[in-house]
């Protein structure tokens, strides 16, 4: 059976209703259109998919490719193509995907993670020492989330922190919705010199970190890795691991204080607390918008035909609350147990720092409510500024009380 | 049950060591899948099964 839809009746990316549910317009379509056409936000269209399976199927088969450089691979922001012409090796297939990422696995493997427990538990307790010695209202974005991520991420590759604000700023523009094609580019621009700088530093006088393990292990003419190549992979670490973690620390807290039945069952038994990291992860799926593929050859999903050349969008939430697979999933349920949720993708190029990500947002959560536990949203939920369009979901700014 | 781990497909995520510790684990340089227990008591055979289910690459097989 073959479906087809007018490209132009739907525009991506669908609007959300609640700040913690997917669009609504996903229920739908994963019933009635589970692989339905839409039209991009930089031209062109591309299919959504929205079933759990089908989203696995996208993800881990060879016939939908990640590379950026083919034509027609489907961009949703401004100023995106300028990337997908020499793109990070995410955007990348086996096996030059498998090249550049083998050369990172052994700074997130469980143990190498494990040894960083005590710094970021550290981490965390500093900047709730220095939060808690402030007046509220606070906004937890800038005071805790964002310095959280971009600590260890910093740590971890040897980028200075006190750059933060430099590379924070620009790192903003990059996945926001509503930057033009010029913001983006100056932006990109930006960022590319400040690495290409740091990369010399660090060839002059290598440290403890990633990135001078990078340049002197890897980078021409000791290893085969270009320096347009590294710079690409650090900036790429950089946002990766700042910005999304932060989504997740900030949005989860919201959403937890909005579950103060789950929020209890949590700090009662906190043995919970990987069921519940995991399904925070399902639940908020900030990732939704990012997996974005396009088919190598002519294929069926759903009984949808799609040509190669076509652009493929695996909707990380769509898949996320498929009810065949998470039975009410407009429920958040600490006690589901459920590790099988995409929040991190899947297949050969499943979030790299998804372990990491998890033992953040256990010390965060662990921490943050057993030393404030009067903490609150200091406005309205639905009022808060969320990040509608960005590629990872979240919120820009989160006063809360005591 | 016997599993197998197939580590030229393998890409090092370690959800199988996440998830059954006792059965999985992944190697100091390179991350790599090794299987502790081919063949896993009674006990561990459910997260055993959960992890060859969970593995993003479709390294793991059971038979």
């Amino acid at each position: 059976m073959s479906r087809t839809t007018a490209p132009d009746s739907r525009s991506f990316p669908l609007q959300r209703q609640c700040p913690f549910a997917p669009p609504p317009e996903y229920e739908r379509l994963r019933a009635e259109e589970p692989v339905s056409k839409a039209r991009l936000p930089t031209g062109g269209t591309a299919w959504l998919v929205t079933r759990y399976e089908d989203v696995r199927t996208v993800l881990s088969s060879p016939v939908f490719s990640a590379d950026g450089t083919r034509p027609g691979f489907p961009a949703l922001l401004q100023g995106q193509a300028q990337v997908l012409q020499r793109p990070p090796f995410i955007r990348m297939d086996p096996p030059q995907h498998s090249f550049y990422r083998r050369m990172l696995i052994q700074e997130f493997t469980l143990k190498r993670i494990k040894t960083m427990r005590p710094g970021i538990q550290a981490t965390v307790n500093g900047l709730l020492d220095d939060m808690l010695a402030t007046t509220p209202p606070v906004d937890l974005v800038e005071a805790f989330a964002l310095p959280v991520s971009s600590l260890v991420i910093c740590q971890l590759l040897g980028v200075p922190y006190d750059d933060h604000e430099f590379f924070q700023s620009r790192s903003k523009v990059g996945v926001s919705g509503e930057s033009t094609a010029e913001q983006f580019a100056t932006a990109l621009g930006e960022l590319r010199a400040y690495m290409d700088g740091l990369i010399t530093r660090k060839q002059q006088e290598p440290g403890d970190d990633l990135l001078s393990k990078l340049v002197t292990e890897q980078l021409e003419p000791a290893g085969e890795l270009r320096r347009d190549e590294l710079l690409m992979m650090c900036l790429m670490l950089l946002n990766a691991g700042h910005e999304t973690t932060a989504n997740m620390i900030s949005l989860g807290t919201v959403a937890l204080l909005e579950h103060p039945d789950q929020l209890a069952a949590l700090q009662e038994n906190p043995e919970l607390l990987p069921d519940t990291i995991e399904e925070l992860l399902r639940y908020l799926s900030i990732a939704d918008l990012v997996t974005a593929r396009i088919a190598a050859e002519d294929t069926e999903l759903s009984g949808t035909r799609i040509r190669a050349g076509e652009g493929v969008i695996a909707l990380l939430a769509a898949a996320d609350w498929d009810p065949g697979v998470f039975p009410e999933p407009e429920r958040l349920d600490v006690h589901r147990g459920n590790r099988h949720h995409v929040a991190f993708g899947y297949g050969v190029h499943q979030c790299l720092g998804q372990n990491l990500a998890r033992v953040e947002l256990e010390i965060v959560f662990s921490t943050l409510f057993r030393r404030i536990p009067t903490l609150r949203v200091a406005v309205p939920v639905d009022e808060l500024p969320y990040k509608h369009g960005n590629l990872a979901y979240g919120i820009h700014a989160l006063p809360v009380t005591w | 049950m016997r599993i197998t781990a197939d580590t030229t497909v393998c890409i090092s995520a370690g959800m199988c060591a996440l998830t059954a510790p006792g059965v999985f684990d992944q190697g100091d340089d390179d991350g790599l899948v090794a299987v502790l227990l081919s063949e896993p008591s009674e006990e561990l055979r459910e997260a055993a099964a959960e992890a060859v289910r969970l593995c993003p690459s479709g390294a793991l097989d059971i038979g």
